[in-house]
């Protein structure tokens, strides 16, 4: 059964990369990323029990974490086109040049 | 066997992700891809059970290095120059380079082998020994951060250089290029 889970993962992974891949515009890229970072916790989690050892699943949530962070990431970088102290500098209109 | 073709499947996806990254122009694409590239290394060494390199490599591939590229792409252009020079030169330096390592893996050990060197070496005497020696229940912990102890700190010093030196250039980078766009608007 879980061999089974395996290749419809890997059916769902290729065809997120066919998205990254060919991607006509950036939000497909960035929505492919996420994407493939939830099909690795997932796939973590499948193959500790087609492994036969289930000992992973509190790693596979440390991945989605990162997942959330590098997704918050970059779409902070969509809005401000800037990652570190975004606030930090005044833009144009809130000097009233 | 059904490892063996997990590993080929994420293989596979790894070398198409890597043909692809070399083949994009578009350098936001191309982090994107680093990402994802990161993610299936960290699978691949999930599978082949270094569960702590690959949440390493996965916090720092995909997470820390696509911050920092991001906020590269900030500072530069976001479509990468085609290059003028012929491929074929840095196209036999890496295949030499790849056989030569290939050729190095040769007479290794095979994956999981009970007498290779590394089992009948050192290692039997750090499982036997540490937790009568450091207290520590976890044997990785203990060669790390005890038995290697100035190892580790020499690493910390050199990623924490490495670190406050890519913050510098980010960082004055940035203020100098914000100084030249005031300039140039008091002068016009």
């Amino acid at each position: 059964m879980f061999v089974v889970a395996v290749i419809a993962l890997f059916i769902a992974m290729v065809l997120v990369l066919i998205r990254l891949y060919w991607g006509p515009t950036l939000y497909d890229r960035v929505l492919a990323v996420n994407s493939f970072g939830t099909q690795t916790v997932l796939f973590i989690g499948v193959i500790g029990f087609l492994a036969g050892r289930p000992d992973f699943l509190d790693i596979a949530l440390l991945y989605a974490l990162i997942n959330f962070v590098g997704t918050i990431v970059i779409l902070k970088y969509f809005r401000y086109r800037a990652i570190g102290d975004v606030h930090q500098t005044p833009t144009e209109e809130e000097t009233g040049k | 066997m059904v490892e063996l073709l997990v590993d080929l499947t994420l293989f596979f996806m790894l070398v198409t992700t890597a043909i692809a990254i070399t083949y994009s122009r578009h350098l936001f694409g191309v982090v994107m891809m680093a990402g994802v590239f990161s993610l299936l290394s960290a699978m691949l060494l999930v599978s082949l059970d270094a569960v702590d390199v690959a949440f390493t490599e996965a916090a720092v591939g995909a997470g820390i290095s696509s911050v920092l590229m991001l906020s590269t792409l900030t500072l530069t252009a976001r479509i990468e120059k085609p290059s003028t020079r012929s491929p074929l030169i840095p196209l036999l330096v890496v295949t030499a380079t790849g056989a030569a390592i290939i050729y190095g893996t040769l007479d290794m050990p095979s994956f999981g082998d009970p007498n290779s060197p590394a089992q009948l070496g050192a290692a039997a005497q750090y499982l036997a020994n540490s937790p009568a020696d450091m207290h520590i229940p976890n044997v990785v912990t203990v060669v790390l951060a005890s038995y290697r102890g100035f190892d580790t700190l020499g690493e910390a010093a050199v990623v924490f250089t490495a670190g406050v030196g890519v913050l510098l250039l980010l960082s004055g980078l940035r203020r100098r290029r914000r100084r030249g766009d005031t300039d140039e608007k008091e002068t016009s």
